[in-house]
């Protein structure tokens, strides 16, 4: 792992410090983190979805305004994940904490650095964003598998700081995703034994996903048959849940994603070193590890984790057209501006208020001070929310279908589709 | 005394007592940066603090945080004075950086495998070389 690495002109002429002191600094993380990694040659990237905007202490903001102060500048596009907070949460004009202070300034620091604000952990369902092989910087752990297994793109998991390197100097480390061997399938996920119906499903893909974090280890799995018209919202249910359950930070889908036209292509020849044959016993598991609480009373329907799309949007409208959210019950959609504004111009933002619900931008729902407050059963349709919001929120939490969660923000109690389940009981 | 070389991730000097995790820790997350204690309910060492000990654990476990919690742990003084990985983390490398050009401190970063990071678990005190000699 200690092979020289090997710097272009123009990186070795910002380690100089030719180019000010942001991009030597800058320049000087890369290389290092080249090193650590083993790689022996960077290269050029020409996108960055960065992480290191979410506030996590004082050091996230000293270290955007010393880069600021040092004359950095994003050259190439930047598009911002969440922030701790939301910009548009009127509480956030006065902020009353260290934290929210702290994440506000953090935002406008990468506005000024010159990210483009997008507020967003699934950027992918922004226009204008990476295609197919292009080498990109990605800190967020669903948009990295996204990327990597729906789009085609290529990126290594980016911790904060070094999504910020990377992306001001244009070079990551040559390592890992970026290359062809490091993306070949390795296992094989085996659903022939689940029924079809099941697969037509929501929650489906959730619990797959989740399956596939929990048995994938370090190999890079390939699911054999997703169908070759599945939706975004499907493949990003399956790169959430599998990124949160297991780390999972590359897939393949046989038949849809495009590394994988056919199993020989995903495994480049070889054979899977390992199969696992996912059965509905294996699903119920991820069930249960996806629901902690029994039925009963609700106190809070989350969704939009990631981001709920337009197609989300589509969905969700009819099931609560002319009904009202419980009045015990909060009903919270986190979204990015931009889909929130195209859902909006259908009139869908609108009629989702008039129901009762919140819609939430900019930031996640289990970070806002809402959801903080909230001490009671929670229900979602995103096994990510699932993964996460016990250890965060102290929760209990029931996942479900984009339908039942619907029913039950109506009902302010559990509502279970029975036939949905049936399979799985 | 017993002497090996590690592997450097982050130079530096250090000198301390050790602090053995059994287990992987989240920098983000299963550590509390206010204080310097480790908040994850699951791992064996919890309620154990880091500040001032030369930290020997096998690995990090999360990646995206791991920076920020270790900047802001040296940003606060409640740090390690040094950590020592089994499986190096540029993560944790990134941090110490960092915390250098922000706030001058040094918390050196070192790579040690097999029996020579093994050894450690029973050392009182390590002292540590910008060259990456650690001494038991």
């Amino acid at each position: 792992m200690n092979g020289n690495l090997t710097l272009s002109e123009d990186c070795t002429a910002m380690l100089s410090g030719e180019q000010g002191p942001a991009l030597q600094f800058a320049m000087q993380l890369v290389e290092r983190a080249a090193k650590v990694m083993g790689a022996t040659e960077l290269v050029p990237v020409t996108f960055a979805h960065i992480d290191a905007c979410f506030y996590a202490g004082r050091a996230h903001v000293d270290f955007a305004r010393f880069m600021l102060e040092a004359g950095a500048k994003f050259k190439l596009p930047a598009w911002t994940n969440n922030g701790l907070v939301s910009l548009a949460d009127e509480n956030i004009r006065d902020p009353k904490t260290e934290m929210a202070r702290g994440a506000k300034e953090l935002m406008q620091l990468y506005a000024e650095l010159g990210c483009r604000t997008v507020w967003t952990c699934a950027p992918y369902q922004l226009p204008g964003g990476p295609g197919f092989g292009d080498h990109i910087v990605v800190g967020e752990s669903n948009a990295v598998s996204f990327y990597n297994a729906a789009v085609g793109a290529r990126t290594n998991k980016y911790g904060d700081y070094l999504d910020v390197a990377c992306g001001l100097t244009g070079y990551a480390p040559l390592s890992g995703l970026h290359t062809d061997a490091g993306r070949r399938a390795q296992m094989l996920f085996d659903t022939s034994a689940i029924p079809g119906s099941l697969k037509q499903q929501d929650i489906y893909f959730h619990l797959l996903g989740t399956v596939m974090g929990q048995h994938a280890g370090k190999q890079i799995p390939a699911i054999d048959a997703l169908g070759p018209d599945l939706g975004e919202d499907a493949l990003k249910a399956v790169s959430a849940a599998a990124a949160a359950a297991g780390g999972v930070e590359h897939w393949h889908g046989i038949g849809r994603t495009p590394e994988a036209p056919d199993r020989e292509t995903a495994f480049a020849g070889q054979e899977p070193a390992k199969t696992f044959t996912v059965t509905l016993d294996t699903l119920s598991a991820a069930r249960r590890s996806l629901t902690s609480a029994s039925d009963g009373p609700v106190e809070m329907v989350a969704l939009g984790t990631p981001h709920f799309s337009f197609t989300e949007f589509a969905g969700l409208v009819p099931m609560l057209a002319g009904r009202k959210v419980h009045r015990g019950t909060k009903l919270y959609i986190s979204t990015s501006r931009h889909v929130r504004d195209l859902a909006a111009r259908n009139g869908w933002i609108d009629a989702l208020e008039t129901a009762g619900a919140t819609i939430i931008v900019d930031t996640c729902t289990y970070f806002s001070p809402a959801v903080r407050g909230c001490k009671g059963r929670v229900m979602t349709n995103a096994a990510k929310w699932a993964w996460y919001a016990p250890g965060q929120l102290g929760v209990e939490v029931c996942f479900g279908s984009l339908q039942e969660c619907a029913e039950t923000a109506v009902k302010g109690d559990v509502w279970r589709d029975k036939n949905l389940w049936r399979e799985l009981d | 005394m017993a002497e090996f070389q590690a592997r450097v991730l982050f130079e530096g000097a250090a000198e301390g007592p050790v602090l053995w995790l059994d287990e992987p820790l989240s920098f983000w997350g299963g550590f509390d940066p206010a204080t310097g204690i480790i908040i994850d309910n699951n791992h064996p060492q919890n309620g154990l603090c880091l500040k001032g000990k030369v930290l020997v654990l096998p690995a990090t476990r999360g990646s995206g945080g791991t920076p920020g919690g270790v900047s802001e742990a040296i940003r606060l003084g409640t740090g390690p004075k040094a950590i020592i990985m089994a499986t190096g983390d540029a993560n944790v490398m990134i941090g110490a950086a960092v915390a250098k050009k922000l706030y001058g401190r040094i918390c050196p970063v070192l790579e040690l495998s097999g029996d020579a990071f093994a050894s450690l678990q029973h050392a009182e005190r390590v002292s540590i070389t910008p060259a990456g000699q650690v001494t038991a």
